[in-house]
């Protein structure tokens, strides 16, 4: 109907609060990260990050987590949505179960394996009332950064493939079942039919998941918080100690200019490698 | 949302205890960490720190009590609860109408702003939290329930946009035009017969905010101080404060999580499905 | 009175033109289908009329009142859509009261005429029903008390009988007449359904690629065809089609004939006729080699070959004919048109 503007003016609240709080700020970030608080350009604060002992631990321990993390969510949330597209009853049901944590968050999720993993946790209990063990044993303590990182990537497993999950399930909810009914008429197993059907008409979700997903990895902060303290550096809990203990923003500035490199390099890639071509979606 | 034919089941028994083991093992690996946790929020913080630990708990709620009145929690609660509250309000009302813009309408520069929504999703949005530190003081804005309300909003609104532009785009066109041709202006037809349809659905990406908010850490511990939401206070708190209290905190935290995600659990897929082509 | 009269009106989607130029008056009480292929720019038409959409230049006036800049609720239009459109939140009775309730009318009147038009419609038991607990006719039923609850002047309507099946269109084809007609109202029709506009219309407005070829009574539409592309879209099976070369003036030779026809500058026309306007004949004019015979019950259709132009006639049942056999026909002479093969119009 009438009136050109309209959709403009729709627009515009969300559009001047994305670039005020969201464009602008980014820009400021970076600004920070190679600028003195006088304004001359200068890369020492990415020295200075650099140089930081932490600095290769914390970069390392981010990136392995994510790399063990995501694919083991990626695996288990194509299995879970799989299972689901197949249930007749209680369908509705064992969704809910499974996307509870899509509402807790990173620290609550952290604080609930704590309350397994530590010293005299449940999984000690269970260990020392089996009889496996004679009295319990630390696995959180500041040297078993093994059972640590394993706590935090089972936490993290537990905590984010909700979000996976309901990406997938959406995207197999778009999909016709008639190419399922095509496919096996044509003689397709069902292995087939997954891998020749359903994982190439999800391009689009699995893209959309695992550019999420990693992201969210890379901001990993809270779960380790919970269980590791400082035990188990990871990027993001360097940028909350410069910038809240230490207040050194431009470090943590420079901290997060890392963060949002790691960041785009991932989505260029998923992008790259799971582009549909032009005119063969749905 | 169409379901696949069965490939799965009704091959074997084999086959069919296979899945039905998946399915109850993946449910109790849910559900299991949240039970024991709970548990430990209902036992006295004497048995918290027992060795070895009951599975059933004693159902005293001296721990719970002991982290309410425990020095700051009441406040960082109803902080928590002013902050969510506000980024619910702000993410609707600022998201919803360009949902709605975008759903409708066919402009020049749609697309440059879908993907300017659309990129939010490739930053680490509580990254934010830094230049919005030293925004904020510059504004007079630091340690505000408001600044934060403001960071989380940037978190939420995204998904407001999405979500409410796949509401008003599953609402077929003509029933707005029907209304328009029987007497009703624009805002009229909207008001009468576009808004009670899409109700439940802006309900639930409120609520989706609130949770967005509720739960977000990093840029709460960066950006208070003294208005400090649960999550900030509780992540402060993780060096020196005893496990009980962690525990309690942990269980407040995630109750209204469970109850919400319940509440909108009809959203969240058909949300998925459109915002992500 | 409600006279609608469009003034030279066109329409472009960025670089689709869905209309070119469109001229039409419907004078009022009267009952225009629009009638034309899929994409010729029907929908875009009515919906120029409703002021759902902008025309990018002319004029429409309805009732001799400009009324392109008024939005649609200004417009005293109302409007059946093809997927109905009942909205699914209010009752049966509500959605027929919403317009009424829109203009504010006082609850007794809003009551009479929801019943009146709801009896009308053979709806009154599913007044409190949602839409959601409708049958697609019923719903359809439901979308034109709506729009007639309103005492528009005019009704617009897109395709309002094409998500019913083939029996229940007919019945619905025949009471909507008679109801429109009841109801003194200007009525505006899309179709692309021929039988459908023969049977209701007043005046078919046949379109074609955003232009209105040609706009007249049912009869007039088929028998005096204004274009070509008019003879070759109505009709099923539609006319027939033979080159003509001048032999002299009024003098044209049709595949080998020699028939009489009209004086023309052009040295090629084409010569047209319906498959029911021949009859057989021993010494026909017309030779056709028999390709397919298909007997439909009452008739048979017969597919010849006319010096490689497909050519089709319909015989009676009885007659024993089989391919390869040549008929000899004979073209009823006042039933014989002409087209030009340049201008495409009817000569
Ligand atoms: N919103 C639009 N944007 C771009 N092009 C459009 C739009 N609406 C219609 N068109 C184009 O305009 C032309 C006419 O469309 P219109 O809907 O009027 O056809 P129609 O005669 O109603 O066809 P049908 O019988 O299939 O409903 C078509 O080529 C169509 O593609
Ligand atoms: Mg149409």
């Amino acid at each position: 109907m009438q009136n050109r503007m309209l959709p403009y003016m729709l627009l515009l609240p969300a559009t001047i609060f994305l670039l005020v709080f969201f464009v602008y700020p980014f820009t400021l970030v970076a600004w920070q990260a190679f600028a003195t608080d006088e304004g001359e350009l200068t890369t020492k604060y990415i020295n200075k990050m650099a140089s930081h002992w932490k600095f290769e631990k914390a970069l390392t321990y981010t990136l392995v987590l994510a790399l063990v993390i995501v694919p083991i969510q990626l695996a288990l949330s194509l299995l879970m949505a799989t299972l689901v597209s197949s249930m007749k009853r209680g369908r509705d049901l064992i969704l809910y179960i499974w996307t509870i944590p899509l509402g807790i968050s990173d620290l609550a999720a952290g604080i609930i394996w704590l309350a397994i993993f530590e010293q005299t946790g449940f999984l000690n209990s269970l260990l020392y009332s089996t009889g496996m063990i004679a009295e319990p044993i630390t696995f959180l303590g500041y040297q078993d950064k093994g059972t640590i990182f394993l706590a935090v990537v089972l936490a993290e497993i537990w905590r984010a493939t909700a979000i996976m999950l309901v990406i997938l399930v959406a995207g197999m909810g778009l999909i016709p079942k008639e190419y399922y009914e095509a496919a096996q008429v044509y003689g397709a197993n069902s292995w087939q039919t997954f891998t020749k059907v359903t994982l190439p008409l999800l391009k689009p979700s699995l893209q959309t998941a695992l550019i999420l997903r990693v992201i969210l990895a890379f901001e990993v902060f809270a779960v380790v918080a919970a269980l590791g303290g400082t035990n188990l550096p990871v990027l993001m809990g360097e940028v909350y100690n410069r910038q809240f203990v230490l207040q050194d923003n431009h470090t943590a500035a420079a901290f997060a200019m890392l963060i949002l490199l790691i960041s785009i390099i991932s989505t260029v890639f998923f992008m790259w490698s799971l582009r549909t071509p032009k005119g063969a979606s749905i | 949302m169409s379901t696949q034919p069965n490939m799965v089941v009704g091959q074997s028994r084999a086959a069919r205890w296979a899945f039905n083991g998946s399915v109850l093992f993946l449910c109790l690996w849910v559900l299991v960490p949240i039970y024991l946790l709970l548990s430990n929020a209902l036992s006295a913080p004497s048995e918290v720190t027992a060795f070895p630990k009951k599975l059933v708990p004693s159902f005293d709620t001296e721990s719970v009590e002991f982290f309410l009145y425990f020095h700051g929690v009441g406040k960082a609660l109803w902080s928590s609860i002013k902050v969510a509250f506000i980024t619910m309000i702000m993410s609707i009302l600022i998201g919803a109408p360009a949902g709605y813009a975008l759903s409708r309408f066919d402009f020049r520069g749609k697309n440059a702003f879908r993907i300017l929504v659309l990129m939010t999703r490739a930053f680490p949005l509580p990254l934010l939290a830094l230049p919005m530190a030293v925004m904020f003081i510059r504004v007079g804005l630091d340690d505000t329930i408001f600044g934060l309300a403001i960071v989380h909003t940037t978190l939420a609104l995204p998904f407001a946009v999405l979500i409410t532009y796949s509401l008003f785009s599953g609402i077929p066109i003509e029933l707005e035009e029907a209304a328009w041709t029987l007497g009703c202006n624009r805002v009229q037809a909207f008001i009468k017969v576009i808004f009670p349809l899409v109700l439940p659905g802006i309900a639930a990406s409120a609520i989706f905010a609130f949770v967005v908010s509720w739960n977000e850490v990093f840029a709460a511990a960066v950006l208070t101080i003294d208005n400090r939401t649960l999550p900030a206070f509780l992540l402060q708190s993780l060096d020196d404060a005893p496990l009980h209290l962690k525990f309690a905190g942990g269980a407040v935290m995630v109750l209204p999580a469970l109850i919400f995600i319940f509440l909108v659990r009809k959203y969240l897929f058909a949300m998925w499905g459109i915002a992500n082509r | 009175m409600a006279e609608i009269q469009i003034k030279q009106v066109s329409k472009s989607f960025g670089k689709v033109v869905a209309l070119h130029s469109i001229d039409l008056t419907i004078a009022d009480q009267e009952f225009v289908v629009l009638l034309g292929a899929s994409g010729c720019g029907k929908t875009t038409l009515l919906r120029i009329i409703a002021g759902l959409e902008t025309a990018t230049s002319g004029e429409v006036h309805i009732g001799g009142k400009r009324i392109d800049h008024l939005p649609p609720k200004d417009r005293g239009i109302a409007m059946v859509f093809q997927n109905y459109a009942v909205f699914p939140h209010l009752t049966v009775y509500e959605n027929i009261a919403f317009g009424l309730r829109m203009a504010k009318l006082n609850q007794s009147e809003v009551d009479r005429r929801v019943n009146r038009t709801a009896s009308m419609m053979h709806i009154e038991q599913l007044l409190q029903r949602y839409s959601g607990q409708l049958s697609g006719g019923q719903r359809q039923r439901v979308a034109v008390a709506r729009a007639l609850a309103t005492e528009p002047e005019v009704i617009l309507m897109d395709e309002p009988l094409s998500n019913l099946d083939a029996l229940l269109r007919m019945e619905m084809r025949a009471e909507l007449k008679g109801i429109l007609a009841e109801s003194n109202t200007t009525t505006v029709y899309v179709t692309h359904d021929q039988v459908e506009a023969m049977s209701m219309a007043d005046r078919i407005a046949v379109m074609h690629g955003g232009d209105i070829v040609q706009a007249a009574t049912p009869v007039e539409v088929y028998r005096n065809p204004a274009a070509h592309f008019v003879a070759s879209f109505i009709g099923n099976p539609p006319m027939n089609f033979v080159p003509a070369k001048k032999i002299k003036d009024g003098l044209w030779s049709v595949a080998g004939a020699q028939i009489s026809g009209p004086s023309s500058t052009k040295n090629e026309l084409q010569f047209a006729i319906r498959p029911e306007d021949l009859t057989p004949k021993e010494n026909g004019l017309l030779k056709a080699k028999v390709a397919l015979v298909e007997p439909l019950g009452s008739h048979l259709l017969v597919s010849c070959n006319i010096e490689n132009n497909l050519f089709r006639v319909i015989l009676d049942s009885d007659s024993s004919i089989s391919s390869g056999d040549i008929l000899s026909l004979q073209p009823m002479e006042d039933r014989v048109r002409w087209f030009d093969p340049e201008t495409e119009l009817a000569v």
